[in-house]
C-alpha cells in the first residue's frame, strides 16, 4: 500500500506540503511560546502603518491596526494545524469505540448506537458546534473538541461496516472457535484489518476540521483574537474588503493551501488502500 | 459411548417481511438432525450446496445457535452452556475451513495464528515452550518451522490449509469439524490434504465430521456417511454401503454425478 501512494505523484506532491506545513507550523509554535517577534511581532499595533499594501518590509501587507499580515498568519498556522489532528483524533476515538461495539456486537446494541448516530447526522453539525461554542465559551480547547464530539459519526459509520464484513471472516469464526475472548477478536483480528480505510478517513477529516475552524472564526465564535488563526485574518479583514484585499486573499490561500494537501494526500492514500489485490 | 450424539437438531432462521420486521416464516436449514460420533471414527456429511451441512458444523460448535436439539459431547449437553462453561470445551472440539484464503487472519504470522490457540488454552506456557510447540506442529502438517515467521499471503493453498489445520491441532482436540477443508484446493493437493488428516487420525486418535460435496472425498476418509438434503439427513450408512447399495432417490443421484475414470 505504501509503495502506491508513492506510485501517485500528486499525493507525494500534497505529502511534501503537508511536511513542509507541519515543519512551518513548528517552528512559529515554538516562536510564538518564546515570543520572538519574527519576521516581526504577529501582535504589534503601529497605527502609523495601517493597511499598507504589500511592500517590502511587510510582505504581505499590514491589517487595519497595523500588524504584519504574514507574521500573523504564520504565527496563526500551527492553530490550524492542531485544531485539525486534535479534533480528528477525538473524533476518531469516538467514532471507532463506537463503530466497533456497534458492528460487533450487532442485534439491538447496534440499533440503539446507529439511531444515535442518525440522530447527530441529522443535525446541521455548524449550527450545533457554533451553539456548543456559545455556550461553553470560545477557547481553542473547547472548539476542537466540540468539532470532535460532532464530527464522529461518520467515522463510527464506516467502522461499524467494516465491522460487519469482517465479523463473518472465517479467520474470525476460527479465533470464535478456539475460544478467543470478544476484545482480542476486536483488536487483534479485526481493527487491524479495517486501518486502512480507517486512516484514509481521519486524513480526510482533517482539512474539515480546519474549514470548520476558519469557518467559526470568520463568524467570531473561534479563537480569539489577538491570537490570529487564518479564519480570524480574514474576519478582521472583512470589512476592509473593498480596499484592502490581501487581508483576505492571503489567509484565505493558505487555507485552500493546505487543506487541499490533505484532501489530495488522502485521497491518494484512498485508491492506494482501495486496491485490495495484495493482501499484506 | 459416543464421543459425539446429536439429537433432533434444528437450526432455524426467522425470515423477516413487512415494514414491522416480523417473523413471516422460517428457513429451516438443520431440521431434524440425528447422528452420532464415535472416537476416532470419521463421519463423513455429504450434500448439495444449501443443504444445511455447514450449519450442522457451526452450530456444534456454538457458532451459530440452535432452534432446538440435543448434543452431548463427552456425556455434556454442550448447546444448553454458556459460552463461559463451554469455553474449556472449546479446546477439544476445533474446526477446520473450507477457504483457505480468509481462514488466516493477512496481519498475522504463520507462528502468531498457531501460537494465539496456544494463549487461549495454555497459559502457563512460556514463550520458547510456544515457540517449540509452533514448530512441531508445523513439522506435524508437512511445512518447516522456519516458516512460523511468513505471512499468509506468502503460502499456496494447500501450504495454508496445512496451518489451518495446524492451528486447530494446537489445542489438542478430540474432535474436528471439518468444513470442506478440501473443496477449495487443487485436486493433486486434496489427496495430500485428505491424506494428512487421515494419518493425524491414526496418530491421534481424533474423531472427524468430515463436511464435503463430493462423495468421492467422502468415501475415503469416512467410516459412516451421512447424506444430507434440504436439512434432513436422507441417508446413514457405512461408507461402503452408500456406494454398493444407495437407498435413496437423492443419493443414487449424487452418486450419478460422481465422475468415472477409465
Amino acid at each position: 500500500m505504501i509503495r502506491r501512494f508513492f506510485r501517485n505523484r500528486l499525493g507525494v506532491a500534497a505529502l511534501l506540503a503537508i511536511c513542509g506545513l507541519f515543519a512551518v507550523a513548528v517552528t512559529f509554535a515554538i516562536l510564538s511560546y518564546l515570543k520572538v517577534p519574527f519576521p516581526q511581532d504577529p501582535n504589534l499595533t503601529n497605527l502609523e502603518r495601517k493597511l499598507l499594501p504589500p511592500n517590502p518590509v511587510n510582505w504581505l501587507g499590514t491589517d487595519n491596526l497595523g500588524r504584519d499580515v504574514f507574521s500573523r498568519i504564520l504565527h496563526g498556522s500551527y492553530i490550524s494545524l492542531t485544531v485539525g489532528f486534535v479534533a480528528v483524533a477525538v473524533s476518531l476515538m469516538i467514532g471507532v469505540v463506537v463503530g466497533a461495539i456497534s458492528g460487533y456486537a450487532g442485534r439491538w446494541v447496534d440499533n440503539i448506537l446507529m439511531r444515535v448516530v442518525d440522530a447527530i447526522m441529522c443535525f446541521p453539525s455548524f449550527f450545533l458546534i457554533l451553539t456548543a461554542v456559545a455556550l461553553l465559551g470560545p477557547s481553542l480547547w473547547n472548539i476542537v473538541v466540540v468539532i470532535g464530539l460532532v464530527s464522529w459519526t461518520g467515522t463510527a459509520r464506516l467502522v461499524r461496516a467494516e465491522f460487519l464484513t469482517l465479523r463473518e471472516t472465517e479467520y474470525v469464526r476460527a479465533a470464535r472457535t478456539l475460544g478467543q475472548r470478544a476484545p482480542a477478536i476486536i483488536f487483534g483480528h479485526i481493527l487491524p484489518n479495517a486501518m486502512a480505510p480507517i486512516f484514509v478517513t481521519a486524513v480526510l477529516g482533517i482539512p474539515a476540521a480546519i474549514l470548520t475552524e476558519a469557518g467559526l472564526s470568520f463568524l467570531g465564535f473561534g479563537v480569539q483574537p489577538p491570537q490570529a488563526t487564518w479564519g480570524n485574518i480574514i474576519a478582521d479583514g472583512k470589512t476592509y474588503l473593498l480596499d484592502a484585499w490581501w487581508l483576505i486573499l492571503f489567509p484565505g490561500l493558505a487555507i485552500t493551501f493546505s487543506t487541499l494537501s490533505f484532501y489530495l494526500a488522502g485521497d491518494a492514500l484512498r485508491q492506494a488502500a482501495e486496491t485490495r489485490i495484495e493482501r499484506k | 459411548m459416543a464421543l459425539l450424539e446429536v439429537k433432533d437438531l434444528r437450526v432455524w432462521f426467522p425470515v423477516l417481511g413487512g415494514i414491522l420486521r416480523r417473523k413471516v416464516d422460517d428457513v429451516k436449514a438443520v431440521d431434524g438432525v440425528s447422528f452420532t460420533v464415535e472416537a476416532g471414527q470419521t463421519v463423513g456429511l455429504v450434500g448439495e450446496s444449501g443443504s444445511g451441512k455447514t450449519t450442522v458444523g457451526r452450530a456444534l460448535l456454538k457458532l451459530i445457535p440452535a432452534t432446538s436439539g440435543k448434543v452431548t459431547f463427552d456425556g455434556k449437553d454442550i448447546l444448553s452452556m454458556s459460552e463461559r462453561r463451554f469455553r474449556p470445551l472449546r479446546r477439544e472440539m476445533q474446526m477446520i475451513f473450507q477457504d483457505p484464503f480468509g481462514s488466516l487472519n493477512p496481519r498475522m504470522t504463520c507462528g502468531s495464528i498457531i501460537g494465539e490457540a496456544l494463549t487461549i488454552h495454555f497459559r502457563d506456557m512460556s514463550a520458547s515452550e510456544r515457540r517449540d510447540r509452533v514448530a512441531e506442529l508445523l513439522r506435524q502438517v508437512g511445512l518447516k518451522p522456519e516458516m512460523a515467521r511468513r505471512y499468509p499471503h506468502e503460502f499456496s493453498g494447500g501450504q495454508r490449509q496445512r496451518i489451518g489445520i495446524a492451528r486447530a491441532l494446537a489445542v489438542k482436540p478430540r474432535f474436528i469439524v471439518c468444513d470442506e477443508p478440501v473443496s477449495a484446493l487443487d485436486v493433486s493437493v486434496q489427496a495430500q490434504i485428505v491424506n494428512l488428516l487421515m494419518d493425524l487420525q491414526e496418530e491421534l486418535g481424533i474423531s472427524y465430521l468430515f463436511i464435503a460435496h463430493d462423495l468421492a472425498v467422502v468415501e475415503h476418509i469416512s467410516d459412516y456417511i451421512l447424506v444430507m438434503h434440504h436439512g434432513k439427513i436422507v441417508e446413514a450408512a457405512p461408507a461402503g454401503e452408500i456406494y454398493r447399495n444407495p437407498q435413496h432417490e437423492y443419493t443414487k443421484t449424487l452418486l450419478a454425478a460422481v465422475p468415472q475414470f477409465a
